[in-house]
């Protein structure tokens, strides 16, 4: 096996408080003893203060070092880490003699690959890890830790587990259909489509996308409602233009927000009119798309909202005017004032909360949401299916796409299923 | 004359393109195969009288193996013909499931059908069949050169088939009892099997059993459910005009819980309990004390009583299995309603043998490490007088492309039964005997009994392995396909179907007579006026249109999912030089060697991660 050692600063850019520098490889043991100029190994997995030599003897810093030997690590092979002080210059100098020692910088996601093909991870955790590391929310934190904890592919498993039990059922009908010893399970049909139906529940849930791109809340009305107003107010900083001229936001504006552990984007939008002004014609076609494509909208608008938009707030802004007075079913809000700001935040996460997946439930990607779709339509047809061929036909590319989520598959699996239950053969 | 002398006159007096060892299903069919592509070919048994015997149950055909048999029917290969020669009972199996899944299965008359394949072998120009044991391979510089008799004959030849079934290291067993052999009152193979050790092949133990057979003179077969043949009028094979035979009845009888216990009672007496016995048998086709001890809380097992012959009183109880001692197999039998009084004319027995593991022979069923010897039947681990004929004919076929030069045949299990099977074998090896299912074949609704002349013969016609009457039907097929296609080509509106008594929704929809077959509320007679065809053909067509939706989301699918698994692994790929494989890993992956990542995700017990590996060390490479 012919693996190079690398190494990689695994916490965030210098300078910061501490840096931790990770090695992995077969030289890693070695790398840190020529680090600690002898002195052997430290015990596995105890952490000790030690000081650290450049190869031509120079002291490069002091520092807390920790090694685990393989294969029982992340990467599956012997794992290095240095906890240095989080300089630039100290950080480029424990590179530079790591290299001069044998070990070169680790390209992007080259721990993860190792993991990977050590097979320490299979192909949902990797995503929930990858997830995990660009977490910046609560929310995105637990979605993905889930995920990189296999949550992903234990919920896949046990899918496949019912799959597998359902089509073993019908191919015992279809291979051995001359022996008495196999006998349908009137119930079967039912239990294709209870499956289908708990992949529907799951897939039903938010996608965890939303956790990251933020859920899109678009302010829309007709011009001078005060929508660039409101948006500024809301993320609490002037984001937008605002003026008291009618149509100066003709681009779409979006604002990302992170509030109680949720992300939001904020998208202004110039106002809903007909116009003749060209530039301001194409804004306003731009609205209209990002109106239909909002998970909230907060319409400012004293006439009611176009009736295509789903999910709508009303918000009765500029509510200081005292002109204005305060319609009911809308939440009278001032930017001026403040009033009300609170009470519209309020509102948002509180429909927020529907849209996004439950902290404590699996969420799928999209990747494994378009093929455990594919699955539960599988599993839909198959419920219809004219005869037990076809059925078993639709079983077995449910079973190809849970596989594909994991990157498993396997004809032997099944028909273990199959012989644990029946007694077949003569 | 001198020793060198003797040797020399024996090498020119015998020397053969092809040597195949072994006369059952396997031996026969590669023998004829080889034959028919113009090999010179000798076929080395025992005993020539038992050329084509049915070592076990007298049926040939059933739920994948009758796609099988239609598969080397479509080679125009012995086994369909040789069934319908024999045949006293015809059954379509799954008929009211698609013929995707139906399994043509006949009760074949034991002595006419060793008799129709004698005759066929001797039909073959080319054929020369020698009474005699194989006593050793001729191995010159680690190439198989041809094969010495035990009465010292040399023969030469550029390929040698082993086809050596059961008596490959054959040891018989019945309760206490130990005998030698491969079949009861036959001997075994015992020195070719301790050669084929000495060469370092990887070898094992599987074993296998057979009923009593008993005397039909002796049953009630008042008390019994009758099973009568199909009456319409399907053979196995496409060249056999009709039934040529009277058909009987087969009965159906069931354990008792007195069986059962009578069983239980035996146990400790069975070899398959005491441990005597250390190949793994199929569990497919478990002895009954293995259904009785597994599945302890059932009531009875189902037996099927089989006639194996018109002149002959010889009954096979099929799903009685055993290798119990004879007086446990008596009061078992006689526990049985209908079988009181029935006398076993011979007594059930187990056979365990010796097997290469399959994961040695490449694509071509040759062993890889060793040029010029093939392996085809039981010896590659399978189970099934259909697997054994199937792989024969793999063998033959790319045994004469070795010794004449020919193309050798390749197959993807797309198009074939034949292929998932060799597959299989050589890429997963086995743990039990190997038995064709139709859960196996991944492209099932293509793979279906009705058109593996479709499928195969055109391949089949290419290498040579048809014979001119069977060419010429080949091509009739071929013309009326494309007559029946075109005939269904023009377009109709959702209107004039229904009007014809159509089902379909009112859409205004124009569609060819091929889509609208695709529903099931659309019959040929509402799309106008019927072809004047074989009525076969129309059926392949109409069924090819049925299945066609579903072929067609099967292959939308496979192109979303799995674009890697076409990926090539390079002949000199190292296993052990890929980082994150495990031992266990390299070890499997190194004997499978499999030629695609999609087959190294097939190899038996490789993980997901270790697809993974192996994936990005491609990658990497390219």
């Amino acid at each position: 096996m012919t693996q190079d050692t690398i190494f990689a600063l695994s916490s965030g850019a210098p300078p910061s408080a501490i840096a931790v520098i990770r090695i992995s490889g077969p030289a890693a043991c070695s790398c840190l003893a020529a680090l600690l100029r002898g002195g052997g190994a430290p015990p596995a997995r105890r952490a000790s203060l030690r000081r650290l030599y450049s190869p031509d003897g120079l002291l490069l810093d002091s520092g807390l070092i920790l090694f685990f030997p393989g294969p029982n690590t992340a990467t599956g092979e012997d794992l290095v880490e240095l906890h240095v002080h989080g300089g630039p210059a100290t950080v480029r100098a424990i590179g530079d003699a790591l290299a001069q020692l044998g070990a070169r910088p680790a390209e992007a996601g080259e721990f993860t690959r190792r993991a990977l093909i050590a097979g320490r991870m299979d192909l949902t955790e990797v995503e929930g890890l990858a997830e995990l590391l660009s977490a910046e929310t609560e929310q995105q934190r637990r979605a993905a830790l889930r995920s990189a904890e296999g949550g992903v592919r234990r919920q896949v498993e046990a899918w496949t587990d019912s799959a597998l039990a359902l089509s073993a059922q019908l191919e015992a009908i279809l291979d051995h259909a001359d022996e008495d010893d196999v006998s349908t399970d009137p119930r079967l049909m039912l239990r294709i489509t209870t499956l289908a139906a708990e992949i529907g529940a799951t897939l039903a849930r938010p996608p965890v996308e939303r956790l990251h791109d933020g859920i899109r809340v678009v302010l829309g009305g007709p011009p001078n409602a005060g929508k660039s107003t409101l948006l500024n107010a809301l993320v609490g900083r002037s984001a937008a233009i605002v003026s008291d001229i009618a149509g100066t936001t003709r681009d779409r504006i979006e604002v990302p927000v992170r509030r109680d552990g949720v992300a939001y984007l904020f998208t202004d939008t110039a106002g809903l009119t007909e116009s003749a002004d060209p530039i301001e014609a194409i804004g306003v076609g731009l609205a209209r798309d990002a109106l239909l494509d909002a998970d909230l909208v907060l319409w400012l608008g004293d006439a009611p909202p176009p009736d295509e938009l789903a999910n709508v707030l009303p918000v009765h802004a500029q509510a200081d005017r005292s002109a204005r007075g305060s319609p009911v079913g809308r939440i009278a809000v001032s930017a001026v004032t403040g009033l009300g700001i609170d009470a519209l935040w309020d509102a948002i996460a509180d429909r927020a909360k529907a849209m996004l997946p439950p902290t404590d439930a699996t969420v799928l990607n999209a990747r494994q949401r378009a093929l455990a779709g594919r699955a539960q339509q599988a599993l839909e047809r198959a419920a219809l299916a004219p005869d037990e061929l076809f059925a078993a036909e639709e079983l077995r590319a449910a079973l190809r796409a849970f596989d594909a989520i994991t990157g498993r598959a396997g004809v032997e699996e099944m028909l273990d299923a199959l012989f644990g239950r029946f007694c077949i053969g003569k | 004359m001198t020793a060198r002398a003797v040797a020399t006159k024996a090498q020119h007096m015998h020397s053969f393109d092809v040597i195949v060892i072994g006369g059952g299903h396997a031996g026969t069919e590669a023998a004829a195969a080889a034959a028919r592509r113009g090999a010179r070919t000798a076929l080395v048994s025992f005993d020539p009288g038992a050329i084509g015997a049915m070592s076990c149950n007298p049926a040939i055909g059933g739920l994948g193996k009758g796609h099988l048999v239609r598969e080397v029917d479509a080679f125009d290969g012995l086994i369909a013909r040789a069934a319908d020669a024999a045949a006293i009972h015809y059954r379509m199996l799954n008929r009211s499931k698609g013929t995707a899944v139906q399994g043509p299965r006949v009760q074949a008359d034991r002595t006419r059908y060793a008799s129709a394949i004698q005759t066929m072998l001797r039909a073959e120009p080319l054929l020369t069949i020698i009474a005699g044991e194989a006593a050793s391979l001729v191995v010159e510089t680690g190439v198989v050169t041809g094969v010495m008799l035990a009465d010292g004959t040399a023969l030469g030849a550029r390929a040698v088939v082993l086809a050596t079934g059961t008596f490959l290291g054959g040891k018989l067993y019945r309760g206490e009892e130990r005998l030698d052999g491969g079949r009861i009152g036959e001997g075994a193979a015992h020195r070719i099997a301790a050669q084929l050790r000495a060469l370092d092949l990887p070898m094992a133990r599987l074993k296998t059993g057979t009923p009593p057979r008993l005397d039909g003179r002796t049953i009630d077969w008042a008390r019994l459910d009758e099973q009568p043949s199909d009456t319409d009028p399907w053979t196995m094979s496409a060249m056999t005009p009709r039934r040529l035979l009277p058909q009987l009845r087969c009965a159906i009888t069931r354990t008792t819980l007195a069986s059962h216990d009578t069983i239980r009672g035996g146990l400790d007496r069975s070899p398959l309990f005491s441990g005597d016995i250390e190949g793994l048998g199929p569990r497919y086709c478990p002895s009954i004390e293995d259904k009785v001890h597994r599945f302890g809380d059932r009531d009875g097992h189902q037996v099927f009583l089989e006639p194996e012959g018109l002149e002959s009183h010889l009954v096979y109880p099929n799903g009685l299995s055993t290798s119990l001692p004879v007086d446990v197999q008596q009061a078992m039998i006689a526990s049985i309603p209908g079988l009181e009084r029935a006398r076993i004319t011979v007594p059930g027995y187990a056979v365990e043998y010796d097997y290469i593991d399959p994961r040695a022979l490449n694509g071509e069923l040759a062993v890889a490490e060793m040029p010029g010897l093939f392996c085809a039947g039981q010896i590659n681990g399978t189970t099934g007088y259909e697997e054994a004929a199937a792989q024969g004919l793999v063998a033959g076929i790319n045994a004469a492309a070795r010794a004449c030069a020919l193309a050798p045949l390749t197959l993807d299990r797309q198009t074939s039964y034949l292929a998932v099977m060799v597959d299989d074998l050589v890429l997963q090896g086995v743990t039990e005997p190997y038995r064709m299912l139709t859960a196996r074949a991944e492209h099932r609704l293509r793979l279906r009994v009705d058109n593996a002349e479709t499928r195969l013969s055109p391949v089949a016609a290419a290498l040579g392995c048809l014979s001119e009457p069977r060419r010429a039907r080949v091509q009739a097929r071929t013309e009326t396909l494309s007559r029946i296609r075109d005939r269904y080509s023009s377009r109709l509106s959702a209107t004039e179907v229904a009007r014809k008594g159509g089902r379909v929704v009112q859409d205004g929809s124009r569609r060819t007579g091929a889509e609208w077959l695709r529903f099931p509320g659309v019959d040929p007679e509402m799309l106008g006026e019927m072809p004047d065809v074989d009525p076969a053909l129309l059926r392949e067509f109409i069924d090819d249109c049925r299945y066609a939706p579903y072929l067609e989301r099967e292959m939308e699918e496979a192109a979303a999912i799995g674009k890697a698994n076409d990926l090539a692994i390079p002949g000199e790929l190292r296993y052990d030089r890929i980082a994150g494989l495990s031992n266990e890993m390299v070890e499997r992956l190194t004997a499978a060697r499999p030629r695609t990542l999609g087959d190294v995700a097939r190899v038996r017990g490789v993980t997901p991660a270790a697809v993974t590996a192996v994936l990005l060390r491609l990658r990497a490479a390219s």
